[in-house]
């Protein structure tokens, strides 16, 4: 439940009581948001009152009568639009006429009420706006929330980016000052680190700007039918020599053509995720098997790896972004933690989705549900 | 290397392996024994047969204040062993820990703060201050 405040601005008695009276023990629903809300009201007589009110109570509605003693209701308006508030002003007044209706909403106000009214046609011009203003309020959150995730996103992303670069900064301060002696060889697993980090740094920048392709919808997409079994096929190629150095064989299980419209550079980056991370954190002399399979307008691909795995907690967290199992077994493996999060996006434009089972030092299995229209 | 630091044993717990292993590599050259730990369940496992003259440990490892459970343990095994708790720049993990007043500093088991990336100078000078103590 929440509670909109409510200033009656009118310098006659009878009417701020009936106004309050009206509202007091009214309750709205508004659909949109699943509130039910009430109001709290305060008076004013007098437009020095109603600037003071504003200012103390903090209204969010403000019914504000267009003629009163000293200050007029114009007036009143006008201080009050000139600052930054996002109070949404109702001018009442006897003196209906288009005029005043225009230059009190030229002057920003956001309704107009004609006296005299029903108890019902207030309850309605304030519905209105409370509409207005809570529905604007749920959108300034929405972006509020929206601008905080991507400043995470940019904060975590400095962070990931900077890692590397300290790591292989280290290793070249201890070279440099030559803090093992003269001989070369002595280096070599620094040397090779710092390789396995840049090497993981150029994967993260590749796989971000794929990211941010993707996400900006700016990659121009071209729908054509394409056979998932070929492609697959030239991921298992690409995969192949990292897999011959593990002695790791990979398995194709599929029809020879598997059909759909789509957009074969998405398709191959699926593919290509999927079956270099079978590879990367395989065992030695392990297997990858690859099914595809076609169910009406589903088609499912399977990547069953017998590698490192993972425990439940750890599979549960995979899929945020740059999301890194850190253990002894995956810490020579090269990874951006941005894969996954490109696949679940991907999958999501064929109106699918990306899950995994996996058993540590079993293997995974990560599916990959695609529906073709 | 200087001589008295022959006998120090050092113990170093971080689950960054790059970090751990040029401070090793560092503080090896320099003179003092190390031991090292990749993450805070071996440093528990360690510490069952080891007992360091100072430790510095990474703050958050696979728990988020391994580095305090750490620091308890070590205390409770001799509260004169000092211990530096070493983190990631507050603004970018978006936590912040520092103890400020001394009520902060007797519950955070802790003798120092150094925010990462640390150079070694640093880290040393610290430890120096902490051994002299």
């Amino acid at each position: 439940m929440s509670v909109l405040k409510v200033l009656v601005v009118d310098d006659e008695l009878g009417m701020r009581l009936g106004m309050k009276k009206s509202l007091a023990r009214h309750k709205i629903n508004i659909p949109d948001i699943k509130e039910e809300i009430t109001f709290d009201i305060e008076m004013a007589e007098t437009g020095e009152e109603a600037l003071e009110k504003v200012a103390s109570f903090q209204p969010d509605v403000m019914l504000l009568d267009y003629k009163l003693p000293t200050m007029s209701g114009l007036e009143v308006l006008e201080e009050v639009t000139a600052e930054d508030s996002e109070m949404v002003t109702i001018m009442v007044t006897a003196y209906a006429s288009l005029e005043t209706a225009v230059s009190a909403i030229k002057r920003g106000a956001f309704d107009f009420l004609a006296k005299p009214f029903e108890p019902k046609e207030l309850r309605d011009v304030v519905e209105k706006a409370a509409r207005s203003l809570l529905l604007a309020r749920q959108v300034k959150k929405l972006e509020e929330e929206r601008r905080q995730v991507r400043f995470q996103f940019i904060s975590v992303l400095g962070h990931e980016l900077k890692a590397p670069i300290n790591a292989v900064e280290g290793y070249l301060g201890i070279l440099a000052d030559k803090v093992l002696g003269t001989e070369i060889d002595k280096y070599d697993d620094m040397v090779s680190r710092s390789l396995v980090r840049i090497r993981g740094m150029k994967k993260m920048i590749a796989d971000l700007l794929d990211l941010t392709r993707i996400e900006s919808g700016q990659k121009i997409r071209s729908l054509e039918p394409v056979n998932v079994t070929e492609i697959a096929k030239h991921a298992m190629e690409t995969s192949e020599v990292a897999a011959a150095e593990k002695n790791i064989k990979l398995n194709l299980h599929a029809a020879e053509e598997i059909n759909m419209v789509a957009d074969s550079g998405e398709i191959e980056i699926i593919m290509n995720n999927l079956i270099s991370n079978a590879v990367k954190y395989n065992r030695d002399n392990g297997q990858v098997d690859v099914t595809i399979t076609k169910e009406d307008h589903k088609i499912t691909i399977a990547v069953q790896d017998t590698g490192i795995g993972m425990t439940r907690e750890e599979a549960d967290s995979l899929f945020s972004e740059f999301k890194r199992i850190k253990n002894e077994k995956t810490r020579n493996i090269l990874g951006s933690g941005l894969g996954l999060s490109i696949l679940k996006k991907i999958s999501g434009m064929y109106h699918g989705d990306v899950s995994v089972s996996s058993q540590p030092d079993v293997g995974s299995t990560f599916t990959v549900d695609l529906h073709t229209t | 290397m200087s001589e008295n630091k022959k006998n120090i044993n050092v113990l170093i717990v971080d689950d960054d392996i790059d970090f751990l292993n040029q401070t090793k590599i560092r503080l090896e050259a320099a003179g003092y024994h190390v031991q090292s730990a990749e993450s805070q369940k071996a440093a528990e496992e360690l510490l069952k047969t080891f007992t360091p003259d100072i430790a510095l440990l990474d703050l958050m490892m696979e728990n988020m204040d391994g580095g305090f459970a750490l620091a308890y343990h070590i205390k409770k095994k001799n509260s004169k062993i000092p211990v530096i708790i070493a983190s990631g720049v507050t603004s970018e993990t978006g936590i912040e820990f520092d103890a400020k007043t001394e009520e902060e500093k007797s519950w955070i088991k802790a003798d120092a703060f150094l925010t990462k990336p640390i150079r070694f100078e640093q880290l040393e000078k610290q430890m120096t201050i902490l051994l002299k103590k």
